[in-house]
């Protein structure tokens, strides 16, 4: 793949190879020729991106595999869309290959960037008919093929038992092909033994033929990516310092919602404000680490991470926040004492200690995935909580017995987000859509409660 | 060039030597001794076949050879007092020998086929494009019978017996069958490890290529024991039927274990012996029927063999019977698996770069010779 400045704001891509699927969905072999204008460029790769960031979210959601498929394909054609139908290859393949780019340059965007592809090529290959599957497989010379019916008769019996062995329905060995492709393209299925192996090849029936596509597609874009970074480095990464790169910069980081590091309003929030927005304006796990704080005296260091950095995102300035955590563990520790132990950390949260990061607060994503021990107090109440400490947690915020149904109802749905949300929704009696970040959780309470005061006064001076 | 051409080249099969187990009567005995393996490298050590098997037929006589190939191989020396060199090569079968005589290692270890010479690996130690990485290596096996301690009752740790060697003899029999006739692979070399357990080397050029997850997954395919001291059931079977390859591997198991293993081991003599089989059995009434019957059976005056044989014929037809339910009914067979089936080191096959001890060498604690197998 190679880049010609046309102009200043056109790329000319130019690839080597040819031939153009039939199907709609595209292994990338080979970039298309076209001339791209800068800010398509970017916008084609920061729709590709919502895709991509969306199935990450899903997946780690623990939805199931058909509505994760169905959410997936819902932000395919949304994102993608493009103003004529034959384009919408043309965005596909551009915004891969500049994603690609963007993802090249370390072993943590590669393996991103892998498996999120992989998973958007698996369910859109799993989309397509059958025969558009077979001339797919046709097409890129493939080493798999449907077994004759003479071979499949001498192995009929072979073929049910390992359904059977496997837990699946032996039914399925009369209706579906099978293929017989090199037991390489299939390991899990043999290290599992869940298929049928002789000779070297593994017999797999169609369904599975979506998989090892996959996996096909798979190791040919890692083999891509290693390639892409090579050439990038050496043919392109000078030239293109000031156009392209920037571009390509700013699309790894990836985060596309704000990351909350300091507070929105900008106002500081003080110490004795604390106490009112921990009650009113919290959510469910910030709310539960600062009672317990208040309880105890003490936190364990993953409740101090997590309760600390949200405080910091809200607004709470270095100095309160130390003398937040001093007076908080006061009666059980002499100041001195936290001064030697705990001071250092709250410093090095706001970046003013060792490398000087300047922490972000934790996001729901890392919290719901955190696991708390034994005497900790961190980690997601909706996801870490027996149902009797969250009811419990709930009534305590005065949330209304249908309010409290409804968030049960979520949390044992697994969607602990939504859960928070209605929460929220029951704390505050107006919409909320989700939750992604407990800081979020804060600042639309603040921005609701806010407006709220303000509609009261205005009555008030109207009457 | 050379990955293509070699598979129509022409390997001749290096000959089997066919051994048995050494029975104890005839051990040797000191055990290892340097001077032995010096006359042993300069008179027996078979220089020649060993340079045959690893170059492939790259022998440099035919015009699409891979000259480089035995350059790239690395081999691991451990000398007198355990100093221990790797990443050595040889560029030919005279320099391979001299170097062995001269130094007289104790033990010799066979690596991988890397992208480079593996004396010259520092100078692609930067870069994420150019990393010193094997490219080829045997499918190796290693089976060694400290794994089955917890089964043997005539031996344990280093020893072994022909009580005890059956269970070798299940592993290579179903280790053989699977790689034959499920993956497709012929060229298989299989040798006593010197002391307590074979290795099998599998050198077909397809399985020589094969990536650190496929022998991941065809170790995991010969996996069935699965377990340690805290686990009681080490062998789960879980559905209605068995995989082919488990089924065929039972009919080879059952056999042994009734003709070998079972009165070998004296699984059912005692009553230390035979709870432990009991608590494999997933259903309290038939434990206590038959321990109420084998507890009386004590003062029988059978012959000591026969003992455990007829206490597994009880056995066998509780389990059998139509009165109980499936999940016991199979754990006949995990019962027989738990005493039989292989048990492979999945460390040793999973990565390319392990260093397997190479066949002819000596065993550096017993002095015998790893000699091949019958497969």
């Amino acid at each position: 793949m190679e880049f010609r400045s046309k102009s200043s704001s056109v790329v000319a891509v130019k690839a080597y190879g040819g031939g153009a699927g039939k199907s709609k969905v595209s292994m990338y072999l080979v970039a298309p020729e076209a001339d791209v204008a800068i800010e398509d460029f970017e916008q084609y790769a920061l729709d590709r991106l919502h895709v991509l960031i969306a199935i990450e979210e899903n997946r780690s959601r623990g939805k199931r595999a058909e509505d994760v498929e169905a959410a997936v394909m819902d932000l395919w054609r949304k994102h993608m869309r493009t103003v004529q139908s034959d384009d919408l290859l043309q965005k596909d393949v551009i915004s891969h290959f500049v994603l690609r780019l963007v993802h090249c340059r370390t072993e943590e965007l590669r393996r991103w960037f892998l498996e999120m592809e992989t998973a958007l090529f698996r369910i859109r290959f799993r989309m397509e008919s059958p025969e558009l599957q077979k001339a797919f497989i046709e097409e890129h010379k493939l080493p798999y093929k449907i077994i004759s019916a003479a071979e499949f008769d001498g192995m009929k019996e072979k073929l049910a038992q390992v359904m059977r062995a496997s837990g699946q329905g032996a039914g399925l060995v009369g209706e579906t092909a099978f293929y017989k492709v090199p037991f390489e393209e299939v390991l899990d299925l043999v290290a599992t033994r869940k298929v049928y192996i002789h000779q070297g090849h593994a017999y797999v029936p169609r369904e599975q033929l979506v998989t090892i596509v996959a996996n096909h597609f798979r190791s040919m874009l890692s083999q891509a990516l290693v390639l892409t970074n090579r050439n990038w480095t050496a043919m392109f990464a000078a030239q293109e310092e000031d156009r392209l790169t920037p571009i390509l910069e700013a699309l790894s980081k990836r985060y596309l919602a704000p990351d909350y590091s300091k507070s929105a309003s900008g106002s500081a929030v003080t110490l004795q404000e604390l106490d009112g927005l921990a009650m009113r304006s919290f959510p469910l796990c910030m709310r539960h680490l600062y009672l317990k704080l208040q309880e105890d005296r003490h936190l364990r260091h993953g409740g101090r991470q997590q309760l600390g950095l949200f405080l910091k995102g809200i607004g709470l300035k270095l100095d309160d926040a130390l003398a937040f955590w001093r007076g908080a563990f006061a009666p059980r520790m002499p100041a001195e004492k936290f001064d030697k132990e705990y001071a250092y950390n709250v410093r090095h949260n706001y970046g003013k200690e060792g490398k000087r990061t300047d922490y972000t607060p934790y996001s729901c994503m890392y919290i719901i995935m955190s696991s708390p021990g034994v005497g900790d107090h961190h980690g997601c109440p909706y996801r870490h909580f027996s149902p009797e400490n969250l009811h419990a947690a709930l009534s305590g915020m005065r949330l209304s017995p249908k309010s409290i149904d409804e968030v049960m109802e979520k949390t044992r749905g697994r969607h602990y987000q939504l859960a928070c949300a209605a929460t929220f929704e029951g704390a505050h009696s107006c919409q909320c859509d989700g939750i992604n970040h407990p800081n979020q959780y804060f600042e639309q309470s603040r921005k609701f409660l806010k407006e709220q005061a303000e509609k009261a006064t205005e009555m008030e001076t109207d009457s | 060039m050379g990955a293509d051409t070699e598979d129509h080249m022409e390997v001749e099969d290096h000959k089997e030597v066919k051994v048995e187990a050494v029975p104890e009567s005839r051990l040797v005995y000191d055990g290892f001794s340097p001077d032995y393996l010096r006359i042993y490298y300069g008179r027996l050590f078979p220089y020649a076949e060993m340079y045959k098997w690893l170059s492939y037929g790259h022998d440099g006589k035919h015009p699409g050879c891979d000259a480089s190939i035995m350059g790239r191989r690395e081999f691991s020396f451990t000398l007198e007092h355990d100093i221990y060199i790797r990443y050595l090569s040889f560029h030919d079968v005279s320099e391979m020998e001299a170097t062995i005589k001269s130094k007289c290692p104790h033990k010799i270890d066979i690596g991988a086929l890397y992208n480079v010479e593996p004396a010259k690996r520092t100078a692609y130690a930067g870069g994420s494009d150019r990393v010193f990485a094997p490219v080829e290596r045997e499918l190796v096996f290693d089976i060694d019978m400290t794994d089955y301690d917890d089964i043997r009752t005539c031996c344990s740790g280093a020893d072994i017996c022909l009580k005890c060697w059956p269970l070798m003899n299940i592993a290579i029999k179903i280790l053989d069958t699977v790689l034959r006739e499920d993956f497709g692979f012929e060229h298989l070399l299989w040798v006593y490890s010197g002391r307590r357990g074979v290795h099998c080397w599998v050198c077909d050029a397809r399985a020589r290529r094969l990536s650190n997850e496929a022998r991941s997954a065809i170790t995991r395919y010969l996996t069935l024991y699965k377990g340690n001291e805290n686990t009681t059931k080490k062998v789960s079977l879980t559905g209605p039927a068995l995989h082919p390859a488990l089924s065929r591997a039972y009919e080879i198991c059952r056999t042994y274990f009734e003709e070998h293993i079972l009165p070998n081991q004296e699984l059912l003599n005692s009553e230390g012996h035979f709870e432990k089989v009991l608590e494999l059995v997933p259903d309290e009434s038939v434990r206590a029927q038959m321990r109420d019957r084998w507890q009386d059976n004590r003062r029988a005056s059978v012959a000591k063999d026969g003992i455990s044989a007829s206490r597994w014929k009880q056995l066998k037809q509780a389990l059998e019977s139509k009165k109980v339910t499936p999940s016991v009914r199979r754990s006949l067979e995990e019962i027989i698996f738990s005493y039989t089936y292989p048990r492979i080191d999945i460390e040793v096959s999973k990565h390319m770069n392990h260093l397997l001890k190479a066949p002819f060498c000596i065993h550096p604690k017993t002095g015998r010779s790893l000699f091949p197998v019958e497969g």
